[in-house]
């Protein structure tokens, strides 16, 4: 167990910075919280105050209303909180995600949120953040998990589509951050075709063009629009829930897709019905993660969530000093 | 290449259809070369002679170049051997496109001292999906929800042939089966090499009272459906085949039946499990199926047997053109000369008009009876589904009335449909689930039936949802075994929900001891 002079705690309603007296992702309702990204399970509706980055505070607006907090501020440059100097920095997760370094008690911590290296068009890159205590995350923290291009499971889209235009491709991605990269790799892909877009994706998809992301030409993929054979040959984005609700009926002998760095897995992929896995990950693969470590190379390694003893194992074979926090209340990948 | 073999695997794994698994391959042969596509069917029809790379070596392989532990927290996660060494190995040099032929021909030739080695210097110069084809193939279980007659099936389908031909051709032909692709594209039909080749069966279509109704009982010879395999007994020049109806070699799991094959000919008949004068269960030819070898135990307590149909070749001759009555009297004569604790005949049945056959039905001298064949006298012996000249009159299927517990989705056209369903009976007053079904049920029904699931979720367990045990539907099936595999301690033959008893509330449903009660005596 972490003593109570440390810089930060692990504390039931998340990561707690004494010092400061401020916690990071809290997962119950706190008097002041930093969140790293607008991911739901790390940023919850119910605090006092609330500071992250502008585009963090814009999605928890959009997802949660105007009043989702007494005080928001936006994170820019160093900020002082309770004495404590804290700084955002990207993370390259989704739009808005930032790490959150925290220098309290003669320590530099970096709070890495969920993040990821590889390219991702729908936001800014992910940064290094110089640190004596790197607190990561670890969701694909297994050495099976390396995540091949993304560019690449497009093209496995993209040829699935030629291969059966009397299909509709349907691609399970979620509806923060994995819907807008998807739209991006197509787009980067030059497919300029319209991509449908379910409901519960739009606000999102409109924040993110209002933002700069160019998305192209999206449409809302509703019944109203004509019949069955309409979606013959088209792409269509939903959360994964849609799949099991009624508005998947609407499809002609759909392809069920799913764009998530589990896809790696077949069982996980069969499981989930999915007939096109598409691995494409906003989290760091076990290389990444890895590298991360040795690169920032830090006195310390904290592990927030995820897959721990992989990652804890590794850290003891480099004869690095690391420890678990076991964070509850976050999740492998939201919905 | 191997990249494209591992590619086509990926997709097959990924399609739950049959027609898009079909499509998968008619594609691959298409677009593939000899003999890459030659060997791909080879490999998932099981044909594919390769060294058995077992998993100890593989592991031994890993466990040079990934720490025991983190290779165990991996293989715990993504729960199959060979996928997790392809995802977990060190990629060192960079993919190469290797051609699917060097990599057989080299595991053939390597000896067992080189092999790992060998296999480690490939793994490293593949990507995953490459390398977890290579092991697939190394380790001679593909197992990716293709059965070698879908195989032989996609490639009738490329070609434009007839696919109880291509099943004749089949063992006497070897990979990469140039010939037949030869044959595919338009080139000359191969002529059979083999030794006591298959020849296609003669198959039978459904019937009941009411069709019967139509047909004139004299022109006609009735025999009981045996409940056990259908299949073909070769015995010519001194080779002697055991055939199932799809014209897989079963050689190797009957010894029993192929030392009684003494005969020159080609017969057809039902293999069964005797137990003293009586037919076993179907359960215990299941015991004896797909083993490459039979211990002396098993050769004892469950002993095989011929029960014969039918005679195609004799001697020589070939009686396929003849009437099935010539046919059915010389068989009638050369089963005299055989031993008939092995090898005897299925019994004709007396009949002058559909009711007695009817009477004769509802009433089965054993058990282990699917139903009555109805042969026309006339009929030549035709291989395939010809209409109009075996008839088959099952017995009516068994019925029980069952609890509607889970449902998952279904796939293709019945995507964001619950069509797959748990059902259950009562054992005192719980529910026990004793089976699933997936069809059965009209399009309007499945319709009633996802309302139902959607309606009445009380939980939910990854795309499992549990339901509000209320729905009652009438389940048939064609037969009943014990099974260690199912919490029942029963596994049902082909069950199907056969109407909706929206008249029935649930407490009336079914008991398990009725379904037990329906199980063949010990
Ligand atoms: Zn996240
Ligand atoms: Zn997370």
């Amino acid at each position: 167990m972490l003593s109570t002079d440390a810089p930060l705690i692990p504390r039931p309603e998340g990561l707690y910075c004494p010092e400061g007296d401020f916690y990071i992702d809290p997962v119950r309702p706190v008097a002041r919280a930093l969140i790293t990204h607008g991911h739901a399970d790390h940023a919850r509706a119910g605090h006092s105050a609330v500071l992250g980055t502008q585009q963090t505070l814009d999605i928890m607006a959009l997802r949660y209303g105007d009043g989702f907090a007494d005080h928001r501020q936006a994170a820019e440059g160093v900020i002082e909180v309770g004495g404590v100097r804290v700084s955002f920095h990207p993370a390259g997760h989704v739009l808005g995600s930032a790490q959150i370094r925290v220098e309290t008690r003669g320590q530099r911590v970096t709070v890495t949120g969920d993040y990821t290296r590889s390219p991702n068009a729908a936001c800014a890159p992910w940064e290094p953040v110089p640190c004596d205590i790197l607190v990561t995350e670890a969701t694909f923290a297994l050495p099976v998990f390396r995540h091949p291009d993304p560019a690449h499971e497009i093209g496995k889209l993209l040829a699935s589509v030629a291969a059966f235009p009397a299909r509709a491709h349907l691609v399970g991605a979620y509806a923060l951050g994995k819907a807008q990269r998807v739209i991006m790799l197509l787009r980067e892909a030059g497919y300029d075709a319209p991509i449908y877009i379910h409901g519960a994706l739009q606000k999102l998809c409109d924040y993110h063009i209002a933002q700069g992301v160019p998305l192209g030409d999206l449409r809302p993929a509703t019944v109203a629009r004509g019949k069955k054979g309409d979606f013959a040959g088209a792409i269509v984005l939903a959360p994964p829930s849609a799949f099991a609700a009624t508005w998947a009926q609407r499809f002609p002998d759909p392809v069920i897709c799913f764009a998530s760095g589990w896809m790696m897995v077949r069982a996980r992929a069969r499981q989930r019905g999915v007939e096109l896995p598409l691995v494409i990950s906003d989290h760091v693969d076990w290389p990444a993660l890895t590298q991360t470590i040795t690169e920032l190379d830090p006195a310390e390694t904290w592990v927030t969530h995820g897959r721990e003893e992989a990652i804890l194992r590794w850290c003891e074979l480099e004869s690095r000093a690391a420890r678990p926090l076991r964070l509850v209340g976050y999740e492998d990948e939201p919905e | 290449m191997i990249g494209a073999f591992a590619h086509l695997l990926e997709r097959l794994a990924f399609t739950p259809q049959r027609k898009g698994k079909l499509a998968h391959l008619v594609g691959y042969f298409r677009t593939r070369p000899d003999p890459e596509r030659g060997l791909a069917l080879a490999a998932l029809t099981g044909d594919l002679e390769l060294r058995a790379v077992t998993p100890s070596l593989l592991r031994g392989l890993v466990a040079e170049r990934v720490d025991a532990e983190l290779f165990a927290l991996s293989y715990d996660f993504v729960g199959d051997l060979a996928e997790t060494i392809a995802l977990i190995w060190p990629e060192e040099r960079g993919a190469q496109e290797l051609p699917l032929a060097d990599l057989i021909e080299e595991l053939q030739r390597t000896g067992k001292t080189a092999l790992p080695a060998v296999i480690a210097t490939r793994l490293d110069r593949m990507t995953p999906s490459q390398r977890y084809a290579y092991l697939k193939l190394a380790t001679g279980g593909l197992r990716v929800g293709v059965s070698a007659r879908l195989a032989r099936q996609a490639l009738a389908e490329f070609g434009g042939l007839d696919l109880p031909e291509i099943e004749e051709l089949w063992h006497g032909l070897v990979p990469p089966y140039t010939e037949l692709f030869v044959w595919a594209e338009g080139g000359a039909k191969p002529v059979s090499a083999a030794r006591a080749p298959f020849r296609p069966v003669m198959l039978s279509t459904p019937t009941d009272l009411e069709a019967l109704q139509d047909l004139a009982p004299d022109e006609f010879l009735a025999e009981w459906k045996w409940d056990g395999i259908r299949v073909q007994a070769v015995s010519e020049a001194g080779t002697r085949k055991l055939y199932s109806r799809t014209g897989d070699d079963i050689s190797a799991a009957f010894p029993d039946v192929i030392a009684a094959m003494d005969f020159e000919g080609a017969v057809d008949g039902e293999l069964l499990i005797r137990r003293g004068a009586e037919v076993a269960p179907f359960s215990d030819l299941q015991t004896r199926l797909g083993r490459k070898t039979v211990s002396r135990k098993l050769l004892e307590s469950h002993p095989a047997t011929l029960r014969l149909y039918d005679l195609l070749i004799w001697e020589g001759r070939d009686w396929r053109s003849e009437p099935f009555a010539a046919r059915r009297l010389a068989l009638e004569q050369t089963v005299a000369g055989l031993d008939p604790a092995r090898i005897d005949l299925s019994a004709l049945l007396p009949f002058d008009n559909w009711k007695v056959l009817a009477a004769l039905r509802a009433n089965p001298p054993e058990p282990v009876i699917e139903g009555l064949m109805i042969k026309r006298r006339t009929s030549p012996y035709l291989g395939g589904r010809i209409k109009g000249h075996w008839f088959k009159w099952k017995r009516d299927p068994m019925l029980v009335d069952a609890v509607l517990l889970y449902a998952q989705r279904g796939h293709g056209k019945r995507s964001g449909y619950y069509s797959d369903f748990t059902f259950g009976l009562w054992d005192g007053d719980q529910l026990v689930p004793v089976g699933k079904a997936y069809f059965g049920f009209t399009d309007e029904e499945l319709r009633a039936l996802d309302r139902f699931v959607r309606n009445n979720t009380v939980d939910r367990f990854g795309p499992v949802r549990a339901v509000e045990p209320t729905k009652v539907v009438e389940v048939a099936f064609e037969g009943l075994n014990r099974s260690t595999r199912h919490k029942s301690g029963v596994a049902m033959r082909f069950p199907r929900i056969s109407r909706l008893r929206d008249d029935k509330p649930a407490k009336e449903a079914d008991h398990l001891s009725a379904l037990l009660a329906m199980l063949p005596e010990r």
